[in-house]
């Protein structure tokens, strides 16, 4: 049975008196894509912000692997695992390709806050970073600096930032927003390569992507899980359908 | 006048051109009057508190209106701890007064770093203010009129004295000495990791923090460090003038290191070292020259960062290295990317 790397359980959050997300249980498995969909406002990116610790729970309990995070802030809980991309693509604008991925190398090395030597000379981080750039697609482009890539080499290196991290779990905001059908293939192929080593938790829009990465399946409307399972079963759930899927279950 | 070709002016090596400044600043002494050594010594000190305040202004993306309290506090505990007719021991006070200013720039650092932006500054501007009015209107430390310092501190070991700082030379060659330590201990903290991460969380503190950088923790230890720096530029300058005063420590201080910072050029660690230089030698002229120099130099220093938005040191490659200037920091140097649309709404 996969190992179980991250479980949140009757997780809440309310923002003055609206409830953003109720009661809402989720596990992610080690080898798994976990999918969460449902229409705006359902509380997709509120469950990641949970997740990753940039909000704080109202209620419930968030455990990595065998540990319990819940009140931890999100840089601790990056070092303990989570890897996150964001919404709209966070990287940092002004450094190379080869030096955005270094800090992220950096950020889990033994000593990331080091005064002394040069940036680049912990080999470890050095071999971490080009594992990284290489999974991701980005070999041959370290030098580049990172305003000037396209939007999806922008995804690109923002999900080898991730990877450079070491996480036992990735958390993806909608990873293909903004993309054109070449730019997604190249991140769906990306993302489904990252199944064999992480977790993947992906919120997504596009449900031609959802269905071909999916393992597992969550659907979410007002902050709640209206069905979560498998994604053969969720698409013939007959509240999904009225909520959010439609005939989508017909035409694929 | 004949100019070195540009292409053979690029291709000096780059240690080079330090290497001469610090030749000429150490042959200095003895091919000027003593009022020029003096200058010179007054534009490191500022320097050396301009290069200190741009590690958090610059590398950090903090602006701090409260480094000249550092400054000042710093001078303050050497004016305190100096016997009224002797020499007080250089060993003793000048870590004390270092000691007082990082743990200012702790506390100080500590509450104002849970704020951001405009409010980051208000609140520096407000412990700043705390720290002039304690010591205006307090009389243990001469009240608004200051305190002097009638014997300058020396360096003395098993009863051989080894510094005498009241000497304008050798108080020189020391204030040059620890102007090159710090441009030393800048460059290799700018270079090192905590270097790379302070200017991550400049960048994208939200992205830094999501790759697990204790963003709260690198900005105290950056802003104690400049606090520190600090301290040793107020303890240096409290030496020269044999005095100290509230002012040492009132924001007008910290603005104009803070304009120091601005003329340098916030991209490099000697950038402000060259904008204290620039501006007390603008000073120098103006008020030789003109009667209302104050509006002449605000004039000038707005000119400056209008035109030269990465300081004054962009007129070395305009003018003989490369021939486009370099654009100010965090403009875009090349051609946009498809920019990334935000999307969808959970």
């Amino acid at each position: 049975m996969p190992e179980l790397a991250l479980r949140a359980e009757r997780l809440g959050k309310n923002f003055g008196g609206v409830r953003a997300v109720a009661d809402l249980s989720i596990e992610i498995k080690r080898g798994e894509i976990h999918a969460v969909i449902g229409p705006n406002g359902a509380g997709k990116s509120t469950l990641i912000n949970l997740l990753s610790g940039e909000l704080a729970a109202s209620t419930g309990e968030i455990r990595l692997g065998d540990t319990e995070i819940t009140g931890l802030a999100p840089d601790k809980r990056a070092r303990a695992g989570i890897g996150r991309a964001f919404q709209k693509t966070t990287i940092f604008p002004r450094f190379t390709v080869h030096e955005n991925v270094r800090l992220a190398a950096q950020a889990r090395s033994r000593a990331p806050l080091r005064m002394f030597g040069g940036a680049s000379a912990d080999p470890e981080v050095q071999s971490r970073t080009m594992q990284a750039i290489g999974k991701a697609g980005l070999a041959g482009r370290e030098a580049i600096v990172a305003n000037v890539l396209s939007h999806g080499e922008q995804r690109q290196l923002e999900i080898a930032m991730v990877l450079a991290t070491g996480p036992s779990i990735i958390l993806l905001d909608e990873p293909l927003a903004g993309m054109g059908q070449a730019e997604a293939r190249g991140i769906i192929a990306l993302i489904a390569s990252l199944r064999a080593h992480h977790a993947v938790l992906i919120v997504e829009h596009d449900m031609d992507a959802v269905f071909e990465l999916a393992d597992k399946l969550t659907v979410m409307q007002d902050g709640q899980v209206i069905a979560s399972g498998l994604p053969e079963d969720v698409r013939r759930h007959p509240a999904v359908r009225a909520a959010y899927l439609g005939n989508h279950g017909d035409a694929a | 006048m004949a100019a070195l070709p540009q292409k053979q002016i690029s291709r000096l090596p780059a240690w080079l051109l330090p290497v001469i400044c610090l030749a000429a600043a150490i042959a200095l002494p003895f091919v000027v009057p003593v009022y020029y050594v003096q200058f010179t010594s007054k534009v490191l000190i500022l320097g050396v508190l301009a290069m200190a305040l741009n590690l958090v202004v610059g590398q950090g993306g903090l602006v701090s209106l409260c480094h000249a309290a550092f400054f000042g506090l710093s001078g303050y505990v050497l004016a305190l701890m100096s016997p009224k007719y002797d020499a007080a021991s250089l060993l003793l006070t000048l870590p004390a007064a270092v000691l007082a200013a990082s743990f200012a720039a702790l506390v100080i650092g500590a509450l104002a770093l849970r704020t951001r932006g405009v409010y980051f500054i208000m609140v520096t501007l407000a412990f700043g203010e705390m720290l002039f009015y304690l010591f205006h209107d307090a009389d243990f430390a001469g009240g608004s009129d200051g305190a002097f310092i009638n014997v300058k501190p020396e360096l003395t070991i098993a009863g051989v004295r080894l510094l005498d700082l009241d000497k304008p030379l050798t108080f020189y060659f020391v204030v040059l000495a620890v102007t090159v330590a710090a441009i030393a201990l800048l460059v290799t903290v700018v270079r090192s990791p905590f270097g790379h991460a302070l200017a991550a969380a400049r960048d994208n503190e939200r992205r830094a923090r999501a790759l697990g950088f204790p963003i709260f923790r690198i900005r105290l230890i950056a802003f104690v460090l400049s606090g520190a720096l600090a301290g040793v530029a107020g303890y240096l300058a409290a030496v020269q003038f044999g005095f100290v005063a509230p002012q040492m420590l009132g924001w007008h201080q910290s603005a104009t290191v803070l304009v120091m910072v601005l003329i340098g050029g916030l991209s490099t660690v000697t950038g402000p070292l060259i904008g204290a230089l620039a501006l007390l030698g603008l000073e120098e002229v103006l008020k030789a020259t003109l009667e209302q120099w104050k509006l002449a130099e605000g004039l000038i220093v707005i000119a400056i960062v209008l035109l030269l938005p990465n300081g004054v040191r962009q007129l070395w490659p305009m003018l003989f290295g490369d021939a486009q200037p370099k654009p100010a920091r965090g403009k875009q140097t090349t051609p946009a990317p498809t920019p990334a649309p935000e999307t969808g709404h959970a």
